[in-house]
């Protein structure tokens, strides 16, 4: 069974239908690159799986248990699911611990001791260690991005959602966060990223999907997709980024 | 007649001057809680609360404070309840303050980007505590000096309350005045009680906005 399932996932903003009837499973420890034009709906997807979006049609199956729209049912779903942000978004009146330190300590209850002890592992891990008494203000966006991503762990999600982690960052930090990012899949994390870096989601990637006009055009092994796109959509997609 | 001294007058006024602060830390105070509630109403509620908040800020800010305290106090005894001076100035001011602080702080509230509500949302964090810990605090940091400025209104609109008889600075002026034929005088002594309230409020905004500056960046 599926980590998480999507089935006929259907989304409109007004008259525009962004989604038209998506299907995808997430098996554990699976890494999973969204790719598309911008349009094609998979920020939007993206963001249907942490409710930060509400679907008008389909089912989202987590853990074999069904979410609904109610709000108790959303909240338990964003504890399973953490994201990760473009503008990385972190809390500008607190320090990088203390952005770490919140959630756990507010929404699981856990003691200030318990909380900073796995704030603390989580910004080591993110090569932070340094960093942690620092405002957000002071530290670059690579470093900001960090400190959303061990933010994001401190409350131990079973799948964590990218999107466009390094899109808004100058080019000569991408790295640093995505090597963060390449640490985690590589400790087996279950991961969904929307990326424009193609480089990254072949190496990195298990499952490739490419997106286009609100539905899955094509999906496969990164290899496999990118040596031989059967779409005209997105060979054109592929062959325009190199 | 007896005669008054300079002094007769000030001691006079600043016993009539306790009452003017103490209904302006009472407006205040109520109305800032009102204004709270109202602006969680008006952030979280539906579009029926939403509406209906919308039309009470709209009522209270499209009316003069001195027809809204004539309201209250004539208005309330023809429904059978009779009301003091001190309860229909309170009144008055409290519904009035309130109504200008929610919308004061709606508009800091707006001011705070969408993506720290989508962080917050998406790490599992219920409305009351995005509200407590995320988006008041950076609120309240650009709604110092505003809500501080309008505290300053609220003094300076305590003086209607002279008008339905409450004996506050203004009323215990023209009272003065009657008894002294001064008013040059003692009107210039009320002017300057009022400056000496309100002036260090202004500085108190000066000196939080500089202290929120360091904490909350």
């Amino acid at each position: 069974m599926s980590l998480v399932e999507l089935h006929a996932i259907h989304k409109s903003f007004g008259e525009l239908q962004v989604l038209k009837g998506i299907d995808l499973s997430i098996d554990e420890g699976q890494v999973i690159a969204l790719i598309g034009k911008s349009g094609s709906g998979k920020s939007t997807l993206l963001r249907t799986i942490n409710g930060l979006e509400v679907i008008d049609d389909g089912a989202i199956i987590v853990d074999g248990k069904k979410i609904s729209d109610r709000d108790a049912d959303l909240l338990g779903l964003r504890l399973q699911v953490g994201m990760v942000f473009q503008q990385f978004n972190l809390f500008p009146h607190y320090t990088a611990l203390e952005n770490v330190m919140l959630s756990p300590q507010v929404v699981k209850k856990q003691s200030k001791a318990d909380a900073r002890k796995v704030a603390e592992e989580m910004l080591i891990k993110v090569g932070l260690a340094d960093k942690m008494m620092h405002y957000p203000d002071q530290l670059s966006g690579g470093q900001q991005q960090r400190v959303a991503i061990a933010r994001a762990l401190a409350m131990k999600p079973k799948v964590l959602l990218c999107d466009e982690v390094t899109s808004a960052l100058d080019p000569e930090l991408v790295n640093e966060v995505l090597a963060v990012v390449r640490q985690l899949a590589e400790e087996g994390m279950t991961l969904v990223m929307v990326t424009h870096e193609m480089r990254f989601a072949r190496e990195v990637c298990d499952k490739l999907v490419f997106m286009h006009q609100g539905r899955i055009h094509e999906t496969g092994d990164p290899e496999e997709v990118f040596a031989n796109p059967k779409t005209p959509e997105l060979s054109s997609f592929v062959g325009g980024l190199a | 007649m007896s005669e008054f001294s300079n002094w007769d007058i000030i001691y006079n006024l600043l016993m009539a001057a306790r009452w003017t602060v103490l209904l302006s830390l009472t407006a205040f105070v109520l109305g800032g809680l009102v204004g709270l509630l109202l602006l969680m109403a008006r952030t979280a509620g539906g579009a029926w609360a939403k509406g209906l908040v919308r039309c009470y800020v709209e009522l209270f800010q499209g009316t003069p404070l001195l027809m809204q305290l004539f309201i209250v106090f004539f208005g309330l005894p023809l429904i059978g309840l009779d009301i003091s001076p001190w309860m229909a100035a309170m009144l008055g001011l409290t519904l009035f303050t309130s109504a200008f602080l929610t919308e004061i702080w709606r508009g800091c509230v707006e001011a705070i980007g969408k993506g720290q509500w989508e962080a917050s949302t998406s790490l599992g964090m219920k409305f009351t505590q995005q509200m407590r810990y995320i988006i008041l605090p950076q609120a309240m940091r650009i709604a110092v000096p505003p809500t501080v400025g309008f505290s300053v209104q609220v003094v300076k609109g305590t003086a209607v309350a002279s008008i339905i008889g409450f004996v506050e600075l203004t009323k215990a002026g023209t009272m003065i005045t009657n008894a002294t034929y001064a008013p040059f005088t003692v009107y210039g002594f009320v002017a300057v009680m009022y400056f000496l309230i309100c002036y260090p409020l202004s500085l108190f905004a000066r000196h939080l906005e500089g202290k929120f500056r360091h904490v909350a960046r």
